[in-house]
């Protein structure tokens, strides 16, 4: 990659129902990165991981999405998928019917003989295997629910996975093992200069980075990131003067 | 006996020509209608392969019956293969039981009734012949016991009366296929009286796949008494001009239930108007209705209806229908009606289209648009059937699944 980068968002202006919800906004992801976003509720967070994703209600505007050097503008959600850009929904949706089980193999995307046996095993390390039979999504707690999220993306092993808020609804029991998930669908697993896959998790509490370790965090408020550093010294700077100060320290 | 018949006689005469309760007229005079010709016992080899092609897309393995306790095949008017295969099971053709057992009079034309309409009363006047499926007291079917009804003849009637009964705590699982041949146009004509006495449990799995061109008019009854069960699923996927039909089941002993699960496709120029009775007349009977309908252009009517009248019944019928595509009609009608204070009734129905949020969530899998359509809609077909045997279940799913390659 001829500038290094995973992910390359330029000036990107995005509505959601006719209104504008990210202006002008730039981003850029290393392979093998971790970055976390902070941001008030309403700030666009959501907004930017699902039009990384591509979902159609979210219209790009104006500005691109660059993933390994291709223009991903305006591909359709499973061609980023096949791409390798994964996500955990924060609300995922019920499918009657269709059941865990089939849903990891999909995202296996195999039908050997070997298939079943990674599906058991990923399940197994996500504490679901008694999911594997049953709808999914379909009364699942917060927490089986992320768990489930984890689940799908271990067996879809993205280069770059989407992660909105995967520590809320979470009891603090599970957090770790949603961390050690996250970490393992980061390829945190391998020594720091084997590692490829990126990360972009949105968090509101920070909890997240007790568990994961993340090399870059930014602020993301009234749809433009406005601050990027070390994501503990802006957590802490957040804990203690709320959002108001980024935006005060963003005027000087 | 003479009696019998003759009054049965009468009152065919008298419903001659008396419209259907619901669903389009069907002109029989515009088919040949033929009488029923005397059962035959041939071997299975003497098949043709065509009907036994056709038979498999419906459940029916006529070549390899190891897993079958027990056959029966009519082409037409003629019962042409009657075999049991598992003692204290019968299988023969209704005319058959008729010669042999005095008691059938006190069955024939005993759950439906012979004048219910002139469909019922044309296979009586045409002395229609069918199976007649017996599980003597306390014995289980170890493997369900096979019916193919099937099509061969142009524009003509064909007239079935079935006989099914299941003592006292015995077990019968049935699977009845029913086909036509290619583009033949045709009628058929479909009686079927289940008893189901103290204990018995019996599932019935129909599989229906006609041709375009034909009407089927199918008349269903069951009587269950205390503690029986009786299952009934039925799926129909494949083009039919038009079906109308709408099994009644009484509850007539305490603790009987009725479940019935239906699986429905109306591709375009079909007409289906479907639905299931359950009438619960005795303390703590139970019936569950579960019907999932799909128009990719065709017309369906989903019926149910439920009428509780004792202490502790209890009743939930559900229709969930998709319209995919730009034409179809889905019209969902349920029914419930509770006679006195105690009973629990309850309906939910649904139509509408596939979520575009769950296209979009398998999407993010990396799943294709159609991929993602075809698991939806899979899933959606998936009734989960509870307490049937899962061999049956497995024998159903493949019926969907056979299916749904013409859906996409």
């Amino acid at each position: 990659m001829s500038n290094g980068n995973l992910l390359e968002i330029n000036n990107l202006t995005v509505s959601v129902d006719d209104r504008e919800i990210l202006h002008n906004l730039n981003l850029s992801v290393k392979p093998g990165e971790t970055a976390v976003i902070f941001g008030p509720n309403g700030g666009g967070k959501t907004t930017l991981l699902m039009s990384i994703m591509g979902f159609p209600r979210y219209r790009v505007i104006g500005g691109s999405i660059k993933f390994k050097e291709q223009d991903i503008t305006h591909m359709p959600v499973d061609e980023r998928a096949r791409l390798g850009v994964g996500i955990s929904f924060q609300r995922p949706p019920v499918v009657r019917g269709v059941k865990m089980r089939d849903m990891v193999l999909a995202c296996l995307r195999r039908d050997d003989k070997e298939a079943e046996r990674i599906v058991d095993e990923l399940a197994q390390k996500s504490h679901m295997s008694n999911f594997l039979g049953r709808n999914i999504n379909a009364g699942f707690s917060g927490g089986e629910t992320k768990r489930s999220e984890m689940l799908q993306l271990l067996a879809q092993g993205p280069d770059l996975a989407l992660l909105d808020e995967p520590e809320s609804g979470v009891d603090l029991e599970n957090i770790s093992l949603i961390g050690q998930l996250i970490n393992e669908v980061l390829g945190k697993i391998h020594p720091i200069r084997e590692r490829s896959r990126s990360g972009l998790i949105i968090s509101h509490t920070g909890h997240i980075l007790d568990y994961v370790n993340a090399r870059t965090g930014y602020v993301l408020c009234g749809g433009q990131i406005i601050c990027d550093g070390d994501p503990h010294d802006i957590l802490n700077t957040i804990k203690d003067k709320g959002y108001q100060e980024c935006v005060v320290c963003l005027k000087k | 006996m003479l009696e019998e018949i003759k009054s049965c006689r009468e009152k065919a005469i008298s419903a001659r020509d008396k419209k259907a309760a619901s669903g389009d007229d069907v002109d029989l005079d515009k088919y040949e209608s033929h009488a029923a010709q005397a059962p035959q016992n041939n071997t299975i080899a003497s098949i043709s392969s065509d009907i036994k092609q056709a038979a498999l897309s419906t459940g029916v393995m006529l070549d390899d019956q190891s897993q079958r306790s027990g056959t029966f095949v009519q082409i037409d008017n003629r019962p042409m293969h009657s075999a049991a295969a598992q003692e204290g099971i019968e299988v023969m053709a209704t005319s058959e039981a008729l010669a042999k057992y005095a008691w059938m009079k006190d069955y024939l034309w005993k759950a439906v009734d012979v004048d219910t309409d002139k469909f019922t009363a044309h296979t009586e006047l045409n002395q229609a012949d069918g199976y007649f499926m017996r599980a003597l007291p306390g014995v289980k079917t170890t493997y369900p016991v096979q019916a193919c009804l099937y099509m061969s003849r142009s524009r003509a009637v064909q007239d079935v009366h079935n006989i099914i009964i299941a003592e006292e705590g015995s077990e019968l699982h049935i699977i009845t296929g029913c086909s036509a041949a290619e583009r033949e146009p045709g009628v058929h004509l479909g009686i079927s009286e289940f008893f189901i006495k103290r204990g018995a449990k019996v599932t019935f799995t129909m599989i229906h796949s006609w041709s375009p061109d034909v009407e089927v008019r199918p008349r269903t009854c069951a009587i269950i008494e205390q503690d029986g069960l009786f299952m009934s699923n039925y799926v129909i996927m494949r083009p039919v001009r038009s079906l109308q039909s709408n099994p009644t089941a009484y509850c007539v002993g305490k603790n009987a239930t009725v479940r019935f699960n239906s699986v429905i496709v109306a591709t375009p120029g079909s007409k289906i108007d479907i639905g299931s009775r359950a009438i619960l007349s005795a303390k703590g009977a139970k019936t569950e209705m579960i019907a999932r309908t799909i128009s990719t252009g065709g017309e369906i009517i989903s019926r149910g209806y439920i009428e509780a009248s004792e202490l502790e019944t209890k009743g939930h019928l559900e229709c969930r229908g998709l319209i995919l595509g730009e034409q179809g009609i889905i019209h969902a009608i349920p029914e419930i009606k509770g006679c006195r204070a105690g009973v629990d009734l309850s309906h939910e129905a649904a139509v509408g289209k596939i979520a575009e949020e769950e296209v979009e969530y398998l999407m993010a899998r990396g799943l294709s648009r159609d991929e993602a359509t075809a698991a939806i809609i899979r899933g959606f077909l998936k009734v989960d059937i509870q307490g049937l045997p899962p061999m049956l279940n497995a024998e159903m799913q493949k019926a969907v699944k056979q299916s749904e390659a013409d859906l996409f």
